[in-house]
């Protein structure tokens, strides 16, 4: 169908009154002038991420029941679920996943805890506001290369800045912890970068939430004798719970995806107890070759993060239901 | 008012334990190496010297990595921002079959981390050519980042109100004049914010950059900082020096496009 130009139209169009009963969104312009318009837009961004997501997420899939061959011309062999099979009953990805989930653990509790307490006090106005707040972020757009290189030298054992701070400062130890010579100082200080790296983009997030949250909602507590811890947990919370979940969620599965932090700080070391399943399947793949293993641990990681991600999709979707 | 001086206090102090490890940092790029390091930690430099960043610039090959990665940047923050925002406008103002379907699986695409697609995207770009290029990083980056760019552009594109569309229908404009008159230049802002997030995301980016580069000449910043840091493990000074030069135009970046970032981030989360 194509739009008449002529001036007849044009006025006769103008001057006639939209009919009441006419959706405000489902407008003449909603219907394209040929069929294709819309997929010739789309077309070079939708064939982009078929091309770099989908594909590889579906051959990712097919990898995995193989063992699979890098040299060219030679045969890849299909072995079913043998590579599955395989991480099940490899202790070292165990030891991977564990890794992770104490990273999780460490991590994302005390930057939701510390990001909320922050956002809180920076909400109202203050001296020094956008500054505090370029300051909280700054880490967030810095490269993890950067950040896990310079936290690997405040980490140092011999003199290194966190050492002088709990030893010189603060007097909790009496000697030099050797952070990143065994498992778990080593995993407490790379979690210790990841609480560091995220908290600005917590609070960025959780300030925009806060600013939603109903002015004489307060002043009604305020009337009740409510002091600032109820109206915390009375009026903030509940009306900031749907971006809490969210933030959360996000940071959960950046906790599986820890991978620079780690492969630059202890790349795995001491003797493997520190590697996380994304570097060592990385190390399966890309120094061992063995793509098959390597996609099939991809695979099941792919699948918990899904889980993941459904469950706080459910979960939102229920509290906004029962709140309304 | 003594609240106000109390919460002043406490988020100054959390700000000193955030920009801590960057004073270091800067310091430290601007001492001469030692074998031992200095305690108590240097905030400010002491001994100042320009050596680290001359050799950083000159001696080691940081200038070649700072105009790759300004090439790999710059070339994909044009080209992702140009196909999201043609993608985006295909989504926000026409109704075509299977539009909920094909969105739904591009919004999936965002929750599937990179990684988990490494092995396969590594063959793909072996098989295209495009392993060991700089053109080859340009292509993956500007596909990365199309699902978080049009999720972000459609959003906006939706607000654009449907009466200025239909004056310019009336007016005989076709799709493919309003989009270029109407809804790329109402869209600045978030086209801004899609950009500083393509070129903040392309800058930083390590992971794909050290599975598919492997001549030294096409290094991207990241790359050539963490081979140097495991070449020459004590010469903090020089790593640190480069790592200055790095996040210089990330910050700067960052600082000027800091209301578009923002409003982008929350995009998505705050409902």
């Amino acid at each position: 169908m194509s739009v008449s130009t002529s001036p007849k139209t044009r006025k006769v169009r103008a001057t006639v009154p939209p009919r009441p009963n006419k959706p405000r969104r489902g407008g003449a312009s909603r219907r394209a002038p040929h069929w294709w318009v819309p997929w010739a837009f789309a077309a070079p961004g939708l064939a982009l991420f078929g091309l770099t997501t989908g594909y590889p997420l579906v051959r990712s899939l097919q990898i995995s029941f193989y063992q699979w061959s890098v040299l060219p011309g030679t045969a890849s062999q299909f072995v079913g679920l043998g590579n599955y099979v395989r991480a099940l009953g490899d202790s070292q990805f165990w030891n991977s996943v564990e890794n992770a989930g104490a990273y999780l653990l460490m991590t994302v509790p005390a930057t939701i805890a510390i990001a909320l307490a922050f956002a809180t006090l920076l909400h109202r106005p203050m001296p020094g506001r956008t500054l505090f707040r370029v300051i909280y972020y700054i880490p967030v757009v810095t490269s993890w290369v950067v950040v896990s290189l310079l936290f690997r030298y405040l980490f140092t054992t011999d003199n290194g800045a966190v050492n002088w701070f709990i030893q010189d400062i603060v007097h909790v130890v009496n000697g030099p912890v050797p952070w990143l010579e065994q498992r778990w100082t080593a995993m407490a200080a790379v979690s210790l970068l990841g609480i560091w790296k995220n908290l600005g983009w917590c609070i960025v997030v959780f300030l925009a939430a806060l600013a939603g949250v109903q002015q004489d909602l307060y002043e009604a507590a305020e009337i009740d004798g409510a002091n600032a811890w109820h109206k915390f947990v009375y009026v903030t919370f509940p009306g900031i719970r749907g971006t809490v979940v969210f933030v959360t969620i996000v940071q959960i599965i950046g906790a599986f995806n820890v991978f620079p932090s780690i492969l630059l700080m202890t790349n795995g070391g001491p003797a493997g107890s520190t590697e996380v399943p994304l570097t060592y399947m990385y190390k399966q793949a890309f120094s061992f070759l063995d793509f098959g293993y390597a996609a099939a641990m991809s695979f099941v990681l792919a699948i918990i993060i899904s889980a993941v991600s459904y469950l706080q999709y459910r979960f939102t979707r229920e509290k906004k239901e029962a709140r309304s | 008012m003594a609240m106000t001086s109390v919460r002043v206090l406490l988020v100054a102090a959390g700000a000193l334990f955030m920009i801590a490890p960057f004073l270091i940092m800067v310091s430290t790029s601007f001492e001469p190496d030692t074998a031992l390091l200095p305690s108590p930690p240097h905030f400010f430099p002491q001994n100042l010297t320009f050596s680290n960043y001359l050799d950083a610039w000159n001696g080691s090959d940081f200038g070649r990595y700072f105009l790759n990665s300004a090439y790999v940047s710059v070339l994909t923050t044009v080209a992702s921002v140009a196909i999201s925002a043609m993608t985006a406008f295909a989504f926000a103002r026409f109704d075509f079959p299977a539009k909920n379907l094909v969105y739904g699986i591009l919004l999936a695409g965002l929750m599937i981390p990179g990684i988990v697609v490494i092995v396969p995207q590594f063959i793909l770009a072996k098989s295209l050519g495009l392993v060991d290029s700089l053109n080859g990083l340009v292509f993956f980056y500007t596909a990365g980042q199309i699902a978080f760019t049009t999720f972000l552009l459609r959003a906006f594109f939706e607000r654009v109100p449907i009466e200025l569309d239909e004056a310019m229908t009336i007016d005989g404009a076709g799709t493919l004049r309003k989009f270029l008159r109407l809804y790329l230049p109402l869209g600045r802002p978030a086209l801004a914010t899609a950009g500083v997030f393509s070129f903040l995301g392309a800058w930083d980016e390590y992971v794909w950059a050290l599975t598919v580069i492997s001549d030294s000449s096409k290094r991207t910043l990241p790359l050539g900082i963490a081979a140097f840091q495991g070449e020459h493990s004590t010469a903090w000074g020089l790593v640190f020096a480069a790592s200055t030069i790095a996040v210089i135009p990330v910050v700067a970046v960052y600082i000027a496009g800091q209301r578009h970032l923002i409003s982008g981030l929350t995009a998505g989360a705050v409902k």
